[in-house]
This record gives C-alpha cells, structure tokens and sequence, in this order.
C-alpha cells in the first residue's frame, strides 16, 4: 500500500465502460469518497486504461492511449479506480508495457498510485458505513482481475457486512470467471456463453435479489444474460449500492 | 474481425464440445473433484509460497542455463552408461527410437506414460514399422483401446465416464462382459497388462526430471506400470522434451512435492522412479540398456525469446487445465494439439506455429485462474497476451513461428481507429457524447454485437456520459 495515511485528495478514473454504460456508478463512486472529506477529483482528459488494446495483442496502439493517462492524472495524488480490471491494467501491465522505454519509470511510479475502490475505502479510508436501507438478500461477484491482479478479495465483502440490513450470501464458484473477457465475450461466443450461463445459475442459487460487483464488464455479461434470459435477479455496481444504502434510505 | 474469426478454428470446435452434455459433465465432476484435492494439498498458504518460490526458481534456473546443463546432462548421462540422443525434430526422434528398437530386434514395447511419445505420434510409426507398442498407463490404456487421443495431460481418459469405459472394456476384453465396477474393471486392465510386459522386448517411458548434476531420470506414477516399463524389459528407452531438467539433486524434493499434489492432490505418487544406470554386473534386475532421447521440436526457439522462455519451466503438472473455466467446458480434444488447456494455449502455438495454432491464445478470457496455481509461476496469462501480438504483427524475423499470419486489416485498423479517438481527450468526450445520444440506434445484429447479444441483452447507453455528469456535479474542478 502506497499511502500509508488518509489522503486529502485523490485523483478518480471512471474507465470507458462506466463512461457509456454505467455513469450512475461512476458518480457513485466520488460521492463516496467525497462523503469521506476528501476532494475528488476527475480529470477531463482521461478515457480508457488502454487494456482492450493490450489484451488483444495491439501493444502500440495501448502504449499510446497509457500515455494520455499518464498525461492526464499529474503528481502524486492517489488514482481510485471503481474497477478491479482496469485498476490491474494500470497497476501491473503499465510497467511491462513500457518495459525497456524512456516511459518506463513514469509508468512504475503511476502504477503506484493505482487503488481499486473498495480497497482503498477499507484499507485507506478504514470507511465506516451506517445502513439507512430496507433489509435485502445480495450476492457478491468478485472479478477475476480484482481478485487475481489486484489482490481484492475480501474487502468489498467486508464492506456489503458492515450493512446491518444486507444479509450478504456467497454464491458457489465465487472464484470462477462469469465469461466476459473483453474480446473473448465475441470471438468465443459459444463458450462465453456457456460460461455466463452457469454463473447466472449459481447466482440465482443463493435466491438473492440482486449481485453486487466491482466491475462494471462483468456486471454487463452477467446482467446481460440475466436480462435475456428473464431472471428476476438484478445486478449493481458495488459503489451505486453502497451510496444507496448509506445516503439515500 | 472477420476474416480473423473465419481462421478462427477453436471457436468452430467448441460447439461440438458445448452441446455434448455426457463430455460437459465429465469434464465438470473431474475438474471440481481435482480442485478440491490441490486445494487440500495447500491449505497452508504460506507454507504453499515457499514451495512455489523453490519450485520456480528451480526451474527458472534450469531455463536461464538451459544448454550448458543439457551438456552437463548428456556427460553425465554417458558416464553413466545411459546412451543419449539428440532429436531436433519429432520425426528425428521416432527414427532413433525405431532403430534402436529395430538394432535390438524388438517387436513389442510396453509404454509408460510419455506425453512426448504422443507428440512424436510415436505409437503409429513403430505400427508402420512392424512394431506393437502398448500403453500401460491404465488412462493411457483406455484411450489406446478407443483409439483417441488423451483429453488431459495427467488424466488422459479423464473425458471418459465409467459406463463408458465398461463399455469399452466389455467390446474388448475377451470373457469380461459389462461391469462398472472399478475394481473388476481395473483388474481385468492388469491382466491384460501383466501379459504384454511379461512379452515386452523394450520399454519406452517418459521423463519428469532429468537431474544434470547426476545424470539421473525420475519418473513419478501412481500405477507401478512405470517402473515395470523401466526394469523388466532388456531395453529401456526414455523420451524427454529437452526443458524438462532439474539443476542439481537438491532441487527435485520441492519440485516432487509440487508436482503430485499441483496434479492430483496427491502429496507424493505411489512410485518415484530414479534411474540412473543400466543394469550392472552383478545386479539382478533393470534394463541392460538405457537410451535416452532429447527432444527439441521448438522448443529452442521457445527459448530463444527473453520472455517466452517462462513457457519451458512447466512441470506438467495440469493444475492450469484442472482450474480453467474453458478447459473444464470444452475438454481436451477441443485444443485438438497435443496439450490442451492453458499450458496448450501458450506451448502449442510455439511449438507448432502461430499459422496453425494461433486462434488458441485467443480462446482465453485471461481470468489468470491457471496463473494463480501454476506451481512453477509461469505468467500464462501474459504469454497469451504476447501471443496474440505476434500473431497479429508481421515481422521479418518473427520471434514465433507464424509470427504476422494472423494479420487482420480489419482488426488492425479497428485498433488504430479506437487508438486515434481515445488518444485524444476531445475527440474522445466528442465521440462519446455521441455515442451516449445515438449508440441505443444501432441495431443489435451489427457485427461483433451478434455474438454477444445471442444469449445476453444488448447493453444500454446511458443518457449522459460520466464525463459529462463529473462535470455537472463539480468534480473536473481542480
């Protein structure tokens, strides 16, 4: 962990798809943190982390939308991040990317400000959360680069448990990819598919009304299949729900 | 994308995989039953650090030295009395196999496990030639009589449930009729077995470690088929990938508590074979012959790269295969090479090239389930990634066979279009303002949205970018 003490201020990165499909999260996602005394900040010069790019092979073309983030998030201030992929793309893949380049060093000491939301309210922030909502059954998604890249596993958990009326209920193969996988979610549909379809069963197993997660590309897959196929259950970005619960009841 | 996805092989086969509820279900209970049995094995997590770093840097080592300790290796082999081999290709290696055999005039082999004899196709050229190999692996066993490929690099059967395997048995195995009892079932295999190594002129295995400090070969296997394979026979020939070596003696405990217990949840095999010689004199049992075959078939050139190298530290253990979330939907015989699963993804495209192999990198969601239990810490997930850009990037010297044959105009300047948007802030906020006013107008059929909305709901631009609502609500304010 990079900051050892409570930050006054902090840089936040929304990433792209939250950009376009799920803005409410986004905003969410600052509320919080700006509910906890700290200025916020979302530069307007930011887009995309570049992981599409680099994850498809297309090293060039990512290098130089990494470099505009770079360009677009100055000095030391942490960089929060509502989502554990685009926070590892930042954090681990940075620094490989620029391996061997004049950027290299820039890139390492970027890739230390990175923090994933809910990490950084736990760890950082040691946030303490007061439930206002009517009591509900939820389910957790962890995404596999939240907990694989970035090391986060317990602490949105953690957060949904301090919520007196949310009876939080793991879902078995917590662990297991839901299938999306940028790319691979059109160029593998059959098996994307295939996979999707057992993690929305295994979520409806904990007969929870909605998933909670911290990564909006699995939130759309799972959702999306949700939707499709007429579950009753519903999916939120982790930051929307805890603003909700806390702020709104 | 498109002319992209019509090479596109791996996604043409899975189907086939996908609607075989039988295969699907297979696959499944063995892969959760073998997740359960490593999570056991390592429960202890720091205990499990320790280990891993021993066992990975035991085999980084073997890698950054990887020519000086196959010399060190061959010297020491020789000193010892086992003959070795260099083979650069796998036919060059099926050659000296059938010589030998042909030398000592052998015309029935018993096989221990060799997933290099499978990459050789070894068992079809010894038949060619006159000469009947036998596998004795039971799961190798199995396969042999169904006439296919192994599905797992450990399990090699593993495809297979036991009425389907009854059913096999009861079609040929002479007076054993239909049983589904595993006892019956594997005691009728041992008979049958017991006769083709009381028959056997040679017996060809594989090799986990070859120790260069000792010119030793370690064999692990639950089954005792291996060692009757390396001792009772009059010749005994080994075939090793030329990256499957251990430094020093030292290194092979950490190495043998990773290995079983990464595959099976065993914490140590049944056998563990250490050959070191031929039969000596005096001695009363063991080959009077051992011949050992170093096999390159590309993996030099593996090696040849910085970073691809990582890809030779595997043990084959098949961890990454137990924990894939592809793998365990669409089995072994999908990858339609020889290693399926993650280490396949990585291992075949190199070895075989990226013109014929370069869709696998491809069928992965890149999750890094596989690289989070590789005991020897290969970084699978950025191999893929590698992987995929040599594929797609012409060069004139490619660091991977095939490099640039998967080129796809339209990829490449989808990419450069999607890089020349997001590399410009304003151009950026321009688009996506756009897209927030009129991306919901786009029909859903429209490229590569077909696959994604076959079995999910088209998603939903949201009124207004976040973007825009930062602004509204007073955070792009330094």
């Amino acid at each position: 962990m990079s900051v050892k003490s409570k930050p006054s201020r902090v840089y936040y990165f929304g990433t792209c798809v939250i950009d376009l499909f799920y803005p409410g999260a986004g905003l969410a996602g600052m509320e919080l943190l700006r509910l906890q005394g700290l200025s916020v900040v979302f530069p307007p010069e930011q887009s995309c982390c570049g992981q599409p790019a680099r994850n498809s092979g297309y090293f060039d073309e990512a290098r130089a939308v990494a470099l505009r983030q770079m360009d677009a998030f100055p000095g030391d201030d942490p960089i929060v991040v509502p989502s554990g992929s685009c926070a590892g793309m930042m954090k681990t893949h940075y620094p490989q990317l620029f391996e061997g380049r004049p950027e290299h060093d820039r890139a390492v000491a970027f890739s230390k400000r990175v923090h994933e939301l809910t990490a950084f309210l736990v760890n950082v922030l040691n946030i303490r959360l007061e439930d206002k909502g009517e009591p509900v059954k939820v389910t957790w998604h962890g995404s596999c680069h939240s907990m694989r890249e970035m090391g986060v596993v317990d602490e949105p958990k953690s957060l949904l448990r301090q919520l007196s009326n949310v009876t939080l209920v793991e879902n078995p193969r917590e662990k297991e990819c839901c299938g999306f996988g940028g790319t691979f979610a059109v160029r593998q549909p059959e098996i994307s598919a295939a996979m999707v379809k057992d993690k929305v069963e295994a979520l409806e197993s904990t007969q929870a009304a909605k998933v909670v997660s911290g990564d909006c590309g699995c939130l759309m897959n799972i959702t999306g299949a949700m939707k499709k196929q007429g579950s009753p259950m519903s999916g939120q970005h982790i930051a929307e729900f805890l603003l909700e619960r806390t702020h709104h009841g | 994308m498109a002319d992209a996805a019509s090479k596109n092989d791996f996604s043409v086969r899975a189907p086939k995989a996908l609607n075989d509820p039988t295969l699907r279900a297979n696959f499944r209970r063995a892969m959760d039953g073998l997740m359960v049995k490593r999570a056991a094995q390592f429960e202890d997590k720091e205990a499990w650090n320790i280990l891993r770093a021993r066992g990975a840097a035991a085999k980084a080592r073997v890698v950054a030295q990887l020519p000086e300790l196959l010399e060190q290796l061959e010297a020491k082999c020789t000193a010892n009395g086992i003959q070795v081999h260099w083979a650069e290709t796998t036919a060059e290696a099926n050659d000296i196999v059938l010589s030998i055999l042909q030398k000592h005039g052998a015309k029935s082999v018993i096989k221990g496990k060799s997933m290099v004899s499978e990459e050789m196709e070894l068992n079809h050229h010894l038949e060619a030639h006159g000469i009947r190999a036998v596998e004795s692996d039971l799961g190798e066993y199995i396969i042999q009589l169904a006439g296919e490929a192994p599905s797992h690099i450990v399990m090699p059967c593993i495809h297979k449930n036991k009425a389907e395997i009854a059913q096999l048995f009861e079609e040929n195995i002479d007076g054993l009729g239909y049983t589904e009892d595993v006892d019956a079932l594997t005691a009728a295999a041992r008979k049958e077995l017991r006769g083709a190594f009381a028959a056997a002129d040679a017996g060809i295995s594989g090799v986990n470690f070859a120790v260069a400090e000792t010119g030793s070969l370690v064999l692990v296997e639950n089954e005792g088929n291996g060692r009757l394979s390396t001792t009772l026979p009059p010749l005994h020939i080994a075939l090793m990938g030329i990256e499957k070596l251990a430094e020093t003696l030292e290194d092979i405990p950490p190495l043998l508590s990773l290995l079983p217990r990464s595959a099976t949840g065993q914490h140590i095999t049944t056998y563990v074979n250490m050959i070191t010689h031929p039969r000596r004199d005096g001695e009363l049992d063991g080959p009077k012959e051992v011949h050992l075959v170093l096999l390159d078939s590309g993996r030099s050139r593996v090696h040849a790269d910085e970073e691809l190298r990582d890809t030779l530290r595997c043990i084959r253990c098949g961890a990454c295969m137990n924990h894939c979330p592809v793998y365990s939907r669409v089995g072994g015989h999908t990858y339609k090479f020889v290693y399926p699963g993650p280490i396949g993804k990585i291992l075949t495209p190199q070895l075989e090239g990226l013109d014929c192999a370069g869709d696998q990198p491809h069928a992965s969601t890149l999750c890094n389930a596989c690289v989070e239990v590789c005991p020897v810490k290969i970084p699978i997930a950025d191999i893929l990634v590698r992987l995929r850009a040599e594929a797609a990037h012409p060069s004139h010297s490619p660091a991977v066979k095939g490099g640039g044959s998967r080129r796809s105009f339209h990829e490449s300047l989808a990419w450069k279009g999607w890089e020349w948007v997001y590399a410009k802030p304003w151009l950026y906020r321009l688009v996506t303002f756009l897209a927030s006013r009129f991306g919901n107008l786009v029909p859903d059929t429209v490229g590569p949205m077909k696959g994604w909305t076959s079995c999910r709901a088209k998603p939903t631009f949201a009124p207004k970018t976040l973007h825009e609502l930062a602004r509204e609500k007073g955070y792009c304010d330094e």
